[in-house]
């Protein structure tokens, strides 16, 4: 699977959920086992509106998505999987009416289990957060067949 | 943001509406609270932009956590007598079971205050309290 195809399944993945929607989140590069997430801006997320700075709770989503979707960067086949948990460690408050990324990472893939980890940062180079995850590994059967071929575009499940 | 004067009139009206109206993430999640006696219970009303797994559907993990994350934030702040503000340091969040497409709760426990950070403990769940969706603890900064 090369990196576009890559991209465009976490593209087609990240439109099926409101939320991530909702926060405009977009993809901005994708490679085998690591994936860039961007949040922009928006008064709608802001924790204080005296700093403008985003809530952390933006945060966390976006560090979520970057962490749960980069499975898609290193796994062929599509699977859905569940958060088990998520630890996040904030450095700094975002700047406001900057963007945010996240780069997140697989780095670790057991039969059951998945690691990530996942940088948030900024494009002045500042690191807002990072955060370690662990991910269950239900199996592909686990999420419909209609739902696989939505994301994989029909082209899953050769291997 | 939350000024003394709104986080006063909260405490002694026990109207969340004000202190909710000045914080934009809140009214983004849909975040409520409602308070019985000393106890704060968080609200999460079910809102289909909140959703994360379609299929479930369930909602975005994310947002499970940042509603547990602000809740914690307006507790550390109502069982202060000054505002301080808290600010987050760390987050670790377990995921038990789905969120689903449904109303969710919170309630926090101070685990410890000390004179510059506080631990808080967070439990969501939905249909039942003795069924949690996720329980996380939290570290805060507070700032004069």
């Amino acid at each position: 699977m090369n990196d576009s195809l890559r991209a465009d399944r976490v593209r087609r993945f990240i439109s099926t959920l409101n939320q991530a929607c909702e926060l405009g989140l977009n993809v901005e590069s994708a490679a085998e086992g690591e994936l860039i997430l961007r949040l922009p801006y928006s008064d709608q997320i802001v924790g204080n509106p005296d700093t403008g700075v985003i809530h952390g709770g933006a945060i966390t989503t976006l560090m979520d998505t970057a962490s749960g979707s980069v499975i898609m960067c290193a796994l062929d086949d599509f699977e859905l999987c569940p958060t088990l948990d998520l630890r996040v460690d904030y450095m700094r408050p975002a700047e406001p009416h900057r963007p945010v990324f996240a780069r997140a990472q697989t780095y670790k893939i057991t039969r059951n289990i998945i690691f990530t980890r996942c940088e948030a940062y900024q494009d002045t180079g500042e690191t807002i957060a990072n955060c370690v995850g662990t991910f269950m590994r239900i199996g592909k059967e686990a999420t419909p067949k209609a739902y696989r071929d939505l994301i994989t575009g029909g082209e899953d499940d050769q291997s | 943001m939350t000024s003394p004067e709104i986080l006063k009139y909260t405490q002694q009206t026990g109207d969340f509406s004000r202190m909710l109206e000045s914080i934009p993430y809140a009214r983004f999640i849909g975040l409520e609270c409602d308070q019985f006696g000393d106890d704060l219970i968080f609200r999460l009303p079910r809102k289909e932009q909140n959703l994360g797994n379609p299929i479930l559907p369930a909602i975005h993990g994310g947002v499970i956590g940042g509603f547990m994350e602000l809740s914690a934030v307006i507790y550390l702040m109502m069982a202060q007598e000054a505002l301080r503000m808290p600010r987050i340091v760390d987050f670790s969040l377990d995921y038990l079971r789905a969120g689903l497409d449904r109303e969710t709760f919170a309630e926090c426990q101070l685990t410890r205050q000390g004179n510059r950070v506080a631990n808080v403990m967070i439990t969501a769940w939905q249909k039942s309290r003795s069924q949690p969706i996720a329980t996380a603890r939290a570290h805060f900064l507070l700032e004069d």
